[in-house]
């Protein structure tokens, strides 16, 4: 069993566990994931570290509610436990000396993106932080990205906070301003896609971290797998970070939607089993 | 003399069997066991013994059988063998005990699985509580005088069927065993691979508890190479280590349209409902596709258990493709009876070439083309070649892909110093010790193949491992 030890809402339908699994944090490199299962019932899910500490043992993990898994797991508070937590899984970001990198996050990648910004930084990267969403509310860890980076730029769709747009219109404009050696890029999938044309025709490296449907996480179902440059690779082992030129984003596209309709039956189901979902105020602390 | 027919193990009816997960054969009772056991002629330079990869001692445990006396049969079986509830559940006696039993010449061979199954069984049922007991007994009294006064730590890193067997005998003879696990459960492939309706897990757990009760620890969600190095485990103060990480990687065809929606792997089809019991979903959270016209690829015992899977999650056709003939087919005979018996159709001498796309990027079909054998290859198989201009379209809405699997890559590359072959296996000498010395390896990542083989790998390196440990007493 692993134990919640601090709980916090980020944003809207969005929180950030930290969980002590003294193991992973010791191990766990930037780039790399974790896989949890609630309970004897639960599923696998993947989730991106988000942070670790080997001090004190924590592993860091921030998600959006979005079907049953996360709902349940949206339930828990500080001091109840999950029954499994692995890692850490995949392969750590190549950190190296680029030069300048951009580092794009769309939704609940700017979680993810702060280790890596992390370690750019430690071999002496300037690190531009660009980061999405919706609207303002909906900004995750900006204090944490803005101290983490050279550059902080923010766009939102509806203009209420930084540039008016989306990331790519924020990318475009770095490019015009200064020379980008490297673009890293973790967000949804037309995001990471969006990201990874743009590039390309400016011929820049671009790595994205991709999140397709995974079971174990160790390479021994190819559930996860996606076509790299023509090649199938596994992204619990190979990546989950690619070359964002060589993807396959129609075929990553069509795999993620497998199991739609199972999933919006496990959430219909759950709500209607009479457990609250997070929303529902009237559950007794 | 004409010898008495073998008695037949009862079995529920197939068009019963087919739509649920429990167990197809539901084991002898005490008189069918007597009388089997009592066919046995107790040949006293018993072939039998050589054909089994742990070599029970197979006419000592059949006379106990023949007496009635079960309990004692099974004290036999576990002197060579810690599972034998899955052991006569899963191997494929027809090529090993009971091809060199002599009664095979003339007649029927002893079912000796069948018993060994008997006789487990029985003590896992009329002693619920026993067997821990029986285990604690068994330690004080016969193996634990050597290390008792000073424990040495041993790590085994995967609880597959090679991991529990050398785990089994190194705490029978006092070594303090810890059993690394990188996934939520016990058991390799004995868990997310062999279905319930070949081995309930109920019958797994309770093995399982045996070792736990011999002392074993279980560590599970740890990934080694990822979560812990094999160097740290000697830094924590193991002593030896042993690989029994399996063969763990799906092999692909590499055709067009294999990553079209719902191509599956087997072991990602039966992971999802072996290990996540996706057949009770949505009361277990993990989905799993159910088509409708299944293709099943391949000829082992995965491919078996994938076709009768499928069956049972309501498939109306599961046809079974093989490339070569159903001679060479390697898996079990048993399993091939009841999946034919069940409705899988067999669909020899052919092979795909190609994945049409439907709608939706799903998949709509195979290619496939016909085969001939041609001369035998290195493993004295025929190999199949194709015949050209025979292809033809066979109509599936899901594709599971049972084709083997190459071995698990992560630990050995993970690991400064531990050298593979060129196909991946991890390279071990004539005493199971890897290139790293106190790093011994056993089962399908050393070159393995079935259970009870990597069981038979697992038992050398643990009676290896306990020589190599000599030295530090």
């Amino acid at each position: 069993m692993f134990k919640i030890v601090s709980r916090e809402v980020v944003g809207p339908n969005l929180i950030s566990l930290r969980i002590y699994a003294p193991q992973i944090a010791e191990s766990a490199r930037a780039g790399q994931f974790v896989i949890f299962r609630i309970d004897e019932f639960g599923e696998r899910v993947p989730l991106t570290i988000a942070g670790a500490d080997a001090q004190t043992g924590l592993v860091r993990i921030i998600f959006q509610t979005i079907g049953k898994t996360t709902f349940k797991l949206a339930l828990l508070n500080a001091g109840d436990c999950i029954r499994d937590f692995a890692g850490p899984f995949g392969t750590p970001t190549e950190i190296k000396k680029y030069g300048v990198v951009a580092a794009v996050a769309g939704g609940v990648g700017a979680a993810e993106v702060l280790p890596v910004i992390n370690a750019l930084k430690q071999s002496e990267n300037k690190v531009i932080a660009i980061t999405g969403a919706r609207c303002k509310d909906l900004l995750i860890l900006e204090e944490e990205i803005k101290a983490a980076s050279d550059e902080f730029l923010v766009s939102t769709n509806d203009g209420s906070c930084g540039v008016r747009g989306i990331v790519t219109d924020v990318l475009k404009n770095v490019f015009n301003s200064q020379k980008i050696d490297m673009v890293y890029a973790i967000g949804p999938v037309p995001m990471m896609q969006a990201v990874a044309d743009i590039t390309k025709e400016k011929n820049i490296k671009t790595l994205v971290s991709l999140n397709p449907i995974m079971v174990d996480g160790t390479g021994m179902c190819g559930s996860c797998r996606v076509t790299v440059g023509g090649k199938t690779k596994f992204v619990c082992v190979d990546g989950p970070e690619f070359d964002g030129h060589l993807i396959n984003w129609n075929e990553l596209i069509s795999r993620l939607a497998l199991f739609k309709d199972a999933e919006k039956t496990a959430l219909e189901e759950f709500k209607k089993s009479g457990q609250h979902h997070p929303e529902c105020k009237c559950r007794q602390e | 003399m004409q010898m008495p027919p073998r008695i037949k193990m009862p079995e529920r009816a197939p068009d019963i069997r087919n739509k649920d997960f429990k167990q197809v054969n539901t084991g002898y009772t005490a008189e069918e066991s007597v009388a089997e056991a009592k066919r046995c002629l107790q040949c006293p330079n018993s072939s039998c013994v050589k054909g089994c990869p742990v070599e029970i001692n197979i006419p000592g445990f059949i006379k106990k059988l023949a007496e009635g006396n079960a309990p004692a049969a099974i004290e036999i079986l576990k002197e060579k063998n810690n599972l034998p509830a899955v052991c006569g559940r899963v191997c494929p006696q027809e090529t090993q005990c009971e091809k060199h039993c002599i009664l095979a010449k003339k007649g029927e061979s002893i079912a000796i699985g069948n018993l060994e199954r008997y006789a487990a069984d029985f003590k896992l049922q009329s002693l619920p509580h026993c067997s821990g007991e029986a285990a604690k007994a068994e330690k004080n009294s016969q193996f634990s005088t050597l290390n008792s006064k000073l424990p040495l730590k041993v790590a085994v890193v995967g609880s597959g069927p090679a991991g529990l067997a050398c785990a089994g005998d190194l705490a029978k003879l006092g070594y303090d065993v810890t059993v690394f696990e990188s996934l939520h459960d016990t058991g390799g492939v004995l868990r997310y691979g062999i279905p319930e309706f070949r081995l309930p897990k109920k019958v797994l757990d309770s093995e399982i508890d045996y070792l736990k009760n011999l002392g074993v620890r279980f560590v599970l969600n740890t990934l080694i190479g990822r979560t812990k190095t094999v160097k740290r485990l000697f830094d924590e103060g193991y002593k030896a280590v042993f690989v029994g990480v399996g063969a763990g990687l799906p092999i692909f065809l590499g055709v067009e349209g294999e990553n079209l929606n719902h191509v599956y792997s087997a072991n990602e089809f039966l992971v999802r409902v072996n290990l996540m019991r996706a057949y009770e979903f949505p009361k277990y959270d993990t989905p799993v596709y159910k088509g409708k016209n299944v293709v099943v690829v391949g000829g082992g015992n995965t491919a078996m258990d994938s076709a009768r899977t499928a069956l049972r999650l309501g498939a109306q056709s599961v046809k079974l493709v093989y490339r070569r003939s159903e001679n060479e087919m390697p898996a079990r005979l048993e399993e091939r009876i009841h999946a034919k018996e069940e409705g899988v159709e067999f669909i020899t001498l052919t092979n795909p070439v190609k994945f049409i796309a439907g709608q939706n990027r799903c998949v709509a079909g195979a290619e496939c083309v016909k085969m001939e054998l041609g001369e035998p290859d290195a493993s004295g198989r025929r190999r199949p070649k194709k015949i050209e201009n025979s292809n033809f379209i066979i109509e599936s809405d899901m594709v599971v892909l049972a084709l083997g699997l190459n071995p698990n890559p992560v630990l050995a590359s993970l690991t400064d110093g531990l050298n593979t072959d060129k196909d991946g296996y991890i390279e071990i000498d004539e005493n199971f010790m890897t290139s790293l010395n106190g790093v011994f390896a056993g089962g399908d990542i050393a070159g393995g193949d079935t259970v009870i083989q990597a069981m038979g790998m697992g038992k050398k390196s643990a009676k290896n491992i306990h020589e190599y440990l000599q030295r530090f007493l």
